[in-house]
């Protein structure tokens, strides 16, 4: 009975915050004024060329941020693993730091070091006379997404590299293969089920972004045009909640696809006791070009960083290749203005984390402890959360919660920070709820068996033995929910309304919109990341003291 | 085809600085069904590995039918090898799997095709092309990855404890097809197992390996009544093994079966520790007090008698040692209760003086 009712709360707040936000979207993008079912609204999308115009480039986009996301991601996974190599460790952890940093934190860094007049550009004109379009447009947004997002791929591919069985190449060298047919022909296929997994990944949250192209100033994308609808048109315009719907669509048809690819295909050979691929052997000559082709990633990869740091801590920086005297005043504006923003992303994070272990927590016991009829229903509702872009959701809150007070205050449920928290909350609970399974899978029932062969009854088993045992697991997954939620731009610009109930990536938002703003929004990017950083060595210092046997692939 | 023979010269492999094979010297000769067998860790694994390629010796000479093939690449050997957990690939039909290396050899779409449905045929499997290997049974599976090394036509083909992942019934019965199968295609197999009774029904010869050292080559019938020294001795098949001295006029002093003399002739060496051994079945139990026969006769207890339904395997006291003794059983034979006192013999044939 207990299990009921658990499972029925949980399916009540997916209905309310995740299922009812998003239903009214669609409602508002097929509904005619009369209430009844319309395409109108989509021909009227068609017809505007702007639309069209923005639905091609984040199209093209996402594409080719997963080409370029590729071109890093593949060759630094499959040398790392592959072959001997001094620091391969090291590298692999330089390479998912980009992800600690939100990309729009990046962007305004990257527009400084590689734009127009950018360090790089400054540098070429005067070395050679001609300069890269790196951040024009549209190439801005892909070479600003593709390094923030191609970790996605780089894990996965390393995780699905390492689990393919050295007897899986040795057979194919035995039959006669060698080099590239060989990696053509065994190693790549055993590994595209994590270069998908990964792929799709980049592809979805490309497409969804709406931080890096507004910080950019690229407005004909679908993200940024449906922000723009809702916000300067007004709530009652289709116009935005039909760009949601397409977004939705691509987001889902995305993750089918690849889902769709990989139905069956779990090709992780490696069997108890096998061995994995062997390393080999660089010669100097491939030694040299290795390492100088990685150093040259990693010094792209690390420049958003870098530049953000010059940038928080420079005194003038325009037109010149490095900043033109240093300062911390930055960092104390900050503090003096935004401590609030801070404080305020440590408590909406530090709730919607809370929420999303309990409720992750729970949809695992259900999924792997019970035989509740329909609970799978719930890991397909909360996971179903990665495809709902952040703008579509923060949209579908608008529009499903209009007029809503909360009561005994007076204010509008949408312009509290509880709608921010549960925007939060929902975006994030399929990391904690992966989290959540990932170590109760590991646990073995024999263990729960064993306390209740001893007289505890279920819910005592569960807590003095589940919960203690799934301790490293909930933790991680309370830090990963902390620390994407801290990085979310999409539902928190939308969401907003004040600047005293805002948090970090709204203010690094504000901050960045002016010339004179970019130093303290510099320092509070900076802020941010260490945040962020320390939040993700914190989570894998958890994990790999409950020793979790297993890499798991990030999704 | 031509059969190819394979040849290791001294042949010295170290990981790092533990030795893994030492000195190893052997001749496999042309269409021989050779075994190598060991305990794990014994080398075993790592020659059939360092003939296919995938490891490198420092030292001493590997010839595949007359030539070195030390420094060729595994790929161009054209040494068939079959892994222990067959490593067929997922992500391809079994067709594919066994055209995957005649497609590497370039040969004409045509033959391929045909190729790999003879090879798919010869195993047994005709029609299964199309499925994927995680549809196919272990024995299926298996058939498939010995179809796939034998489409590329091997010199040398290569097992590597192929019968290790099958269930008793199913080991037995791909036992007969493997020997069936090297019958009619002829080939040189090397096979390598820690299974003494699989290596002895199907092998023409085996190499016993421990440590690193070919501890013995010989058929099947010369490890099991010759063996070389202690540790073949107990590998290949069981034995009774008494350490003890060899004293002048052939007596045997043992600090746990006591003193016996031996039959004249057994101790063709000088004095010495040695070690006398006998089978387990070559042990003749009778009522105690009886006497007469040639070769070596004790007073014993049974302390334990286990029935095995072909034979009761009784553990007698003998003096201070205990000496394990197999009889056949024949209906209703109730065999001998724990406890009672009997007389054994071992006939002069059946015993064996070893270097301690």
């Amino acid at each position: 009975m207990i299990l009921v009712a658990v499972a029925l709360a949980i399916a009540a707040f997916l209905a309310v915050f995740l299922a009812a936000p998003v239903a009214s979207v669609f409602h508002a993008a097929f509904a005619s004024g009369a209430g009844g079912f319309t395409l109108a609204h989509f021909e009227s999308f068609l017809q505007i060329s702007l639309m069209r115009e923005s639905f091609w480039n984040s199209l093209w986009v996402a594409g080719l941020s997963v080409v370029f996301a590729s071109l890093i991601a593949v060759p630094l996974a499959y040398f790392t693993v592959r072959f001997r190599f001094r620091g391969a460790l090291l590298i692999q952890t330089l390479g998912v730091l980009p992800l600690i940093m939100p990309p729009f934190v990046g962007a305004v860094a990257m527009q400084l070091l590689f734009g127009r007049s950018g360090s790089v550009n400054l540098l070429l004109n005067d070395a050679f006379g001609f300069a890269i379009p790196f951040m024009d447009g549209l190439n801005g947004v892909i070479f600003v997404e593709s390094l923030h997002y191609f970790p996605f791929i780089l894990l996965n591919l390393v995780v699905s590299l390492r689990n393919i069985d050295g007897a899986m190449e040795e057979s194919a060298q035995n039959l006669g293969a060698s080099g590239w047919r060989l990696f053509r022909r065994i190693i790549f296929p055993l590994a595209l089920p994590g270069y998908v997994a990964g792929a799709s990944l980049v592809f979805v949250k490309v497409f969804d972004d709406l931080g890096t192209p507004l910080v950019l100033g690229t407005t004909n994308m679908l993200a940024p045009q449906a922000y723009l609808r809702i916000t300067s048109v007004g709530i009652e315009d289709p116009i935005g909640y039909v760009i949601s719907v397409v977004m939705v669509t691509f987001s889902v048809a995305a993750l089918w696809a690849s889902a769709r690819l990989l139905k069956g295909r779990d090709f992780a050979t490696l069997q108890r006791g096998g061995t994995s691929l062997q390393r080999r052997e660089l010669s100097p000559g491939q030694q040299i070009a290795a390492y100088g082709w990685v150093g040259l990633v990693l010094l792209l990869v690390l420049s958003p960083h870098l530049g953000i740091l010059l940038m928080s801590l420079s005194r003038v920086w325009s037109f010149s290749v490095l900043p033109e005297g240093f300062t911390l005043a930055h960092y104390a504006t900050v503090f003096a203005q935004s401590k609030g923003m801070i404080v305020n992303t440590l408590v909406y994070c530090g709730a919607a984390a809370l929420i999303d272990v309990v409720l992750g927590a729970a949809i695992a016991y259900l999924i792997l402890r019970t035989r509740l009829p329909g609970r799978q229903l719930l890991d397909l509702a909360a996971s179903s959360a990665l495809a709902i872009p952040g703008v579509v959701l923060a949209i579908g809150y608008l529009r499903a919660f209009r007029g809503l007070e909360l009561p005994f205050m007076q204010t509008a449920f949408t312009a509290s920070a509880l709608a921010l928290v549960m925007a939060y909350a929902v975006r994030r609970l399929p990391y904690a709820l992966r989290s959540c399974m990932a170590v109760l899978a590991q646990l073995h029932v024999s263990l729960e068996e064993a306390a209740e062969n001893l007289g505890a009854s279920k819910a005592r088993t569960v807590r003095r033995i589940v919960v203690p045992l799934m301790a490293g697991g909930i933790l991680a997954g309370f830090v990963t929910s902390f620390i994407t939620a801290a990085v979310e731009l999409s539902a928190t610009i939308v969401l907003s309304s004040s600047a005293s109930q805002a948090p970090m990536s709204y203010g690094i938002y504000l901050y960045m919109q002016s010339i004179a703003g970019r130093g303290p929004g510099a320092a509070l990017g900076v802020i941010a990341v260490v945040i962020v950083g320390v939040g993700t060595y914190a989570s894998h210092w958890l994990l790999e003291r409950r020793s979790a046997p297993l890499a798991r692939p990030i999704a | 085809m031509q059969a190819v023979r394979v040849e290791a010269r001294n042949i010295q492999l170290a990981y790092g600085t533990t030795p893994v094979l030492r000195d190893i010297t052997l001749a496999i000769e042309p269409g021989e069904f050779f075994a190598i067998l060991g305990p794990s860790g014994s080398g075993k694994s790592t020659l059939l590995r360092l003939i296919a390629g995938f490891n490198r010796h420092q030292a001493g000479e590997l010839l595949v039918g007359g030539k070195d093939v030390t420094g060729i690449v595994p790929w161009k050997r054209n040494v068939g090898m079959v892994f222990q957990n067959y490593a067929l690939w997922p992500h391809m039909t079994v067709a594919r799997n066994v055209a995957f290396g005649l497609e590497e050899r370039r040969l004409p779409r045509d033959e391929i095709r045909r190729r790999t449905e003879a090879a798919l045929e010869l195993v047994g499997l005709a029609g299964y092309g199309d499925r994927r290997p995680g549809q196919l049974s272990g024995g299926q599976q298996q058939r498939v990855a010995l179809a796939r090394t034998l489409a590329i036509e091997p010199q040398v083909l290569l097992l590597d404890e192929p019968l290790s992942n099958l269930d008793a019934r199913l080991r037995l019965q791909m036992r007969q097809e493997l020997l069936a199968l090297h019958r009619r295609l002829g080939l040189t197999t090397i096979f390598v197992t820690h299974d003494q009774e699989e290596a002895m029904t199907i092998c023409d010869r085996i190499a016993v390996m421990d440590h690193g050292v070919i501890q013995q080559v010989g058929t099947p019938v010369e490890l099991f009544d010759e063996p070389a020294n202690r540790f073949v001795a107990g590998f290949v098949g069981s034995v009774n093994l008494f350490e003890g001295e060899l004293r002048a006029g052939d007596l045997f002093v043992s600090p746990t079966l006591g003193e016996c003399r031996l039959p004249a002739g057994l101790a063709a060496r000088p004095p010495g520790p040695a070690c006398l051994a006998f089978r387990p079945h070559a042990v003749r139990l009778d009522a105690a007090g009886a006497g007469g026969g040639d070769g070596l006769g004790f007073d014993g207890t049974i302390a334990a008698a286990a029935f095995q339904g072909d034979s009761v395997r009784y553990e007698v006291r003998v003096a201070g040692a205990s000496v394990i003794v197999e009889q056949p059983h024949r209906r209703r034979d109730i065999g001998w209760r724990e406890g009672t006192a009997v007389r054994l013999r071992i006939a002069s044939d059946e015993l064996r003086l070893i270097a301690a």
